[in-house]
C-alpha cells in the first residue's frame, strides 16, 4: 500500500506559508531564515522528510525540536552511531517474555508474536502514531551505509516489514527530520527522498538575536560583541569552530564573570574555555584573542 | 488508447531547468522534478526567491556544488552571464553567449570546491594523459589485491561468528524461542572488520611534474579498489579529486581530473593546503584513524613552520603517516630542507616514491600482520 502524499489535517493547518512557519518557530525561540522556513513549509506540505546538513552547532537538532513544539507533538529521537542496526532503530522481540510465555502456556498454543512481545524502537513508534510525534534521525552521517539502506524503505513508503507479522504501514505521513554534520557524503537515494537544506552559521545580527533570546541575562551590547567575535574566530582555520550553543555559553559565562568583578575584555578572555574546546585551537587563538575581543567590543 | 497527459505550458521552463541540471551532472530523479513542480505551486510562487528556494529544497545540491547550482539557476531563469551584479539579461538572442560564459564560470566554481582560490602566479595548465599500457596490468593486479591488503579496524557493527566470539544473546534467545526452548549451542558474534580510511595527498607542483601522472594512476586504482579512500591534490591550493577518479576507465577518470585541477605544475604551498584540509571538519574527520600517504618531495615554497604544524596535526589524527618522496630513490638521500627535517619526527615512514611499483608495494604491505605505526610514541613525545 502506498501512502497518499498529502499531509494530515493538523500539519496542513499549521503549514500555511513559509512566513507563518518562521513566525511560529520564533514563538518557540527558534529564529529561522527565509530559506529554512520555506524548506520546513515544503516538507510539511509535501509530506516528505527534511534533511538538514550543516557544521556541528548550527542548530539542526534544535530546528527539529522547534518543529515538534509548533506542531504540538512528541519528539522521538534516534541518535545514529556506527553499527546501529534494525534492532535499535525499528523493533525487537522481547525474547525473555516470549520464553516465559511458552513455559507458562505448557501444552496450550500461544502467539508469541503479538504486540505484548514487540518492543517498538523509534521508527516503529512513529509509524504506529504518526500524528502524535516528530521523528529526528540525528547525525545520520555517523551511521554506516547498511543503516542508510535500511532507512530507505521507511522514508519512501513509511512502512516496516516484520517477517513474523507482515508489513506495517503508517496511517498518515509522519514528520521526519534527518540531520547530518556532513562528515561523509550520504547516498543519493537517501537525499532524493528528502527536502534538503544546508544550514550555514548565522550572520552576526541573527546570531546576536539568538544569543539574546537563548541566554538568560546577557545585555544587547554583549550579545553583539560575542556575535562579532565568534564570527571572526570561525573564519580562522580551527579544528573545532564554535557553534551557536558555545557562543551562548560564552556570552553567559562572560556576563557572570563581569558581574563578579572582571572588567569586559578580561571577562571574555577568561571565559574562552566555554567557546573554544580544543587545545590546538586555544594555542592558535591565544596570541590574537585580545585583538579579536577588542575589535568586537569597539 | 489513452493520450499521454501533457504538462501545462507554465511548467515547461521548470522541467527544462531540471534537464539543464542533469546535463551538468546533477543526479536529478523524476520524483524530484515532480516535487519541484508541486513546491512551486505551493509557494505561489510570489517571487524568484521562492522559485530558487523550491529548486534548492527539492533538488538538494550538495554544498560543494551550491554555487554552480545558483549559476545554472540564474542562467536558466534570468539568462544571466557573469553573476548577480550584472542584473537580469534576458532574451533569447543572447542566450547562446550566456550559455558559454556561465558554463565556463560554473566549471571554474566546480574547480574551487574543497580548496581556496590560487594566486596569479600559478601556472594553470590543462593536462593531456596518454593511454599508457605500461604498468596497466600491474595496477589492475594492485587494485584486485588492495581490498584484502589494507589495514583494518574493528567496526561497531557485529556479525555472526562460528567460534571465538562473544555470546550473541539476542540470536541465542531467538533460536531458543523458535526451537521451543531447545538450543543446540549458543550463538556467537564478533565485531566486523572494516578497512581503515586511506587518505592520499598528491603534490602536483612543478618539481613533481615527472611523477604526477603515475601518482594519479595509483590514486585511480586506490579509489576503485578501496572501500574508503579520499584523494586530494596539493599545489597552490587543495583540490578534492575523489569524485573525478570514480569512473572505472582510467583514461576517463584522468581526463576528469585534468579538468577539475587548476594548479598543475605551479608552486607548492603544502602547509596552507594541508591546513585547509585539517580545518574542514569532514576531511579532518576522515583523517582520524586513517592511513595517510603524502606523495611529495617536501620542497615547500611557503612557510615551513606552517607545513610542520599542519603535518603534526595530521599525524595526531592518523593511524599511520607516510611521506613518499622521489628523492628517496637515491640511496644517499638525507632530509636536508628545514621542512623535511621538521616533519621527520612525526612521520611513520619515509619511503621511495619514484615509481608505481615502489608505491604499490608499500601500500599492499600496509595491512600486513605486524605492520604498525612505528612512530606513535615518538609523535606523542613531540606533542608534549
Amino acid at each position: 500500500m502506498r501512502l497518499e502524499a498529502a499531509p494530515d489535517e493538523g500539519v496542513a493547518a499549521r503549514a500555511v506559508s513559509p512566513e507563518r512557519i518562521a513566525a511560529e518557530l520564533a514563538s518557540v525561540s527558534y529564529i529561522a531564515d527565509q530559506s529554512l522556513a520555506t524548506v520546513i513549509f515544503l516538507a510539511l506540505r509535501l509530506g516528505k522528510p527534511v534533511l538538514l546538513e550543516g557544521a556541528p552547532g548550527v542548530g539542526k537538532t534544535e530546528a527539529a525540536k522547534a518543529i515538534a513544539q509548533i506542531l504540538g507533538r512528541d519528539l522521538v529521537r534516534l541518535q545514529c552511531y556506527e553499527g546501529i542496526d534494525a534492532a535499535q532503530a525499528l523493533y525487537e522481540w522481547n525474547y525473555q517474555r516470549q520464553l516465559l510465555a511458552i513455559r507458562q502456556a505448557g501444552e496450550k498454543d500461544v502467539d508469541i508474536y503479538d504486540d505484548r512481545f514487540l518492543i517498538a524502537r523509534p521508527l516503529l513508534k512513529v509509524l504506529k502514531a504518526p500524528q502524535d510525534s516528530v521523528l529526528v534521525v540525528d547525525e545520520i552521517d555517523r551511521a554506516d551505509h547498511e543503516f542508510e539502506a535500511l532507512l530507505l524503505e521507511f522514508l519512501s513508503d513509511f512502512q516496516i516489514s516484520i517477517p513474523e507479522r507482515g508489513t506495517l504501514c503508517a496511517t498518515s505521513r509522519p514528520v521526519v527530520v534527518l540531520t547530518s554534520n556532513r562528515t561523509r557524503d550520504l547516498a543519493e537515494a537517501l537525499r532524493r527522498r528528502c527536502v534538503y537544506h544546508y544550514i550555514e552559521y548565522p550572520d552576526a545580527a541573527r546570531e546576536a538575536a539568538i544569543i539574546m533570546l537563548q541566554a538568560g541575562d546577557v545585555a544587547e551590547a554583549t550579545a553583539r560583541a560575542v556575535a562579532r567575535a565568534v564570527r571572526d574566530i570561525r573564519a580562522r582555520p580551527l579544528a573545532k569552530p564554535p557553534g551557536i550553543a558555545e557562543a551562548i555559553e560564552w556570552a553567559n559565562a562572560a556576563t557572570v564573570l563581569e558581574k563578579g568583578g572582571s572588567p569586559w575584555p578580561e571577562a571574555f578572555r577568561r571565559a574562552i574555555g566555554m567557546l573554544v574546546k580544543d587545545e590546538e585551537d586555544l594555542a592558535t587563538l591565544g596570541p590574537e584573542l585580545g585583538d579579536i575581543v577588542e575589535a568586537a567590543l569597539s | 488508447m489513452m493520450a499521454a497527459p501533457c504538462l501545462p505550458r507554465a511548467a515547461a521552463p521548470l522541467v527544462a531547468f531540471a534537464e539543464l541540471l542533469r546535463q551538468s551532472e546533477f543526479p536529478i530523479s523524476s520524483e524530484q522534478v515532480t516535487d519541484f513542480l508541486k513546491a512551486v505551486a505551493l509557494l505561489g510562487p510570489r517571487s524568484m526567491d521562492h522559485l530558487f528556494d523550491a529548486a534548492r529544497a527539492t533538488f538538494g545540491p550538495s554544498p560543494d556544488r551550491r554555487q554552480e547550482f545558483a549559476l545554472l539557476f540564474r542562467r536558466h531563469f534570468y539568462g544571466e552571464v557573469d553573476g548577480p551584479d550584472d542584473g537580469v539579461k534576458g532574451g533569447m538572442a543572447r542566450r547562446g553567449d550566456a550559455d558559454d560564459a556561465v558554463a565556463r564560470r560554473a566549471r571554474d566554481v566546480r574547480r574551487e570546491k574543497g580548496g581556496t582560490l590560487s594566486s596569479a602566479d600559478e601556472v594553470l595548465a590543462a593536462r593531456d594523459w596518454d593511454d599508457d599500457d605500461e604498468g596497466r596490468g600491474a595496477l589492475s593486479r594492485f587494485r584486485r589485491l588492495l581490498g584484502r591488503s589494507l589495514p583494518v579496524r574493528a567496526s561497531f557493527r557485529t556479525v555472526p561468528a562460528r567460534a571465538r566470539g562473544q555470546l550473541d544473546l539476542r540470536r541465542s534467545l531467538r533460536t531458543l524461542v523458535r526451537t521451543d526452548g531447545d538450543i543446540p549451542r549458543p550463538r556467537l558474534k564478533r565485531r566486523k572488520r572494516v578497512q581503515r580510511n586511506l587518505l592520499l595527498l598528491i603534490d602536483i607542483s612543478g618539481s613533481m611534474k615527472l611523477y604526477t601522472a603515475d601518482y594519479l594512476k595509483v590514486a585511480h586504482a586506490i579509489v576503485q579498489g578501496a572501500d574508503r579512500a579520499e584523494v586530494f591534490t596539493l599545489g597552490t591550493r587543495l583540490t578534492r579529486i575523489t569524485a573525478a577518479l570514480r569512473p572505472a576507465s582510467p583514461i576517463q577518470a584522468l581526463e576528469r581530473v585534468s579538468h577539475c585541477v587548476a594548479d598543475w605544475d605551479g608552486g607548492t604551498r603544502i602547509g596552507s593546503s594541508l591546513g585547509a584540509l585539517v580545518a574542514t571538519p569532514r576531511f579532518a574527520a576522515f583523517a582520524r584513524g586513517a592511513a595517510i600517504l603524502i606523495l611529495s618531495d617536501g620542497l615547500e615554497r611557503g612557510s615551513h613552520e606552517e607545513m610542520e604544524r599542519a603535518i603534526r596535526q595530521l599525524a595526531r589524527r592518523a593511524f599511520r603517516l607516510t611521506l613518499a618522496t622521489p628523492l628517496a630513490a637515491d640511496p644517499q638521500f638525507q632530509p636536508e630542507t628545514a621542512a623535511l627535517r621538521g616533519i621527520l619526527p612525526v612521520l611513520d615512514d619515509l619511503i621511495d616514491g619514484s615509481s608505481i611499483s615502489s608505491l604499490t608495494r608499500f601500500i599492499l604491505a600496509l595491512g600486513a600482520p605486524g605492520a604498525v605505526a612505528r612512530n606513535k610514541g615518538k609523535r606523542e613525545q613531540c606533542d608534549r
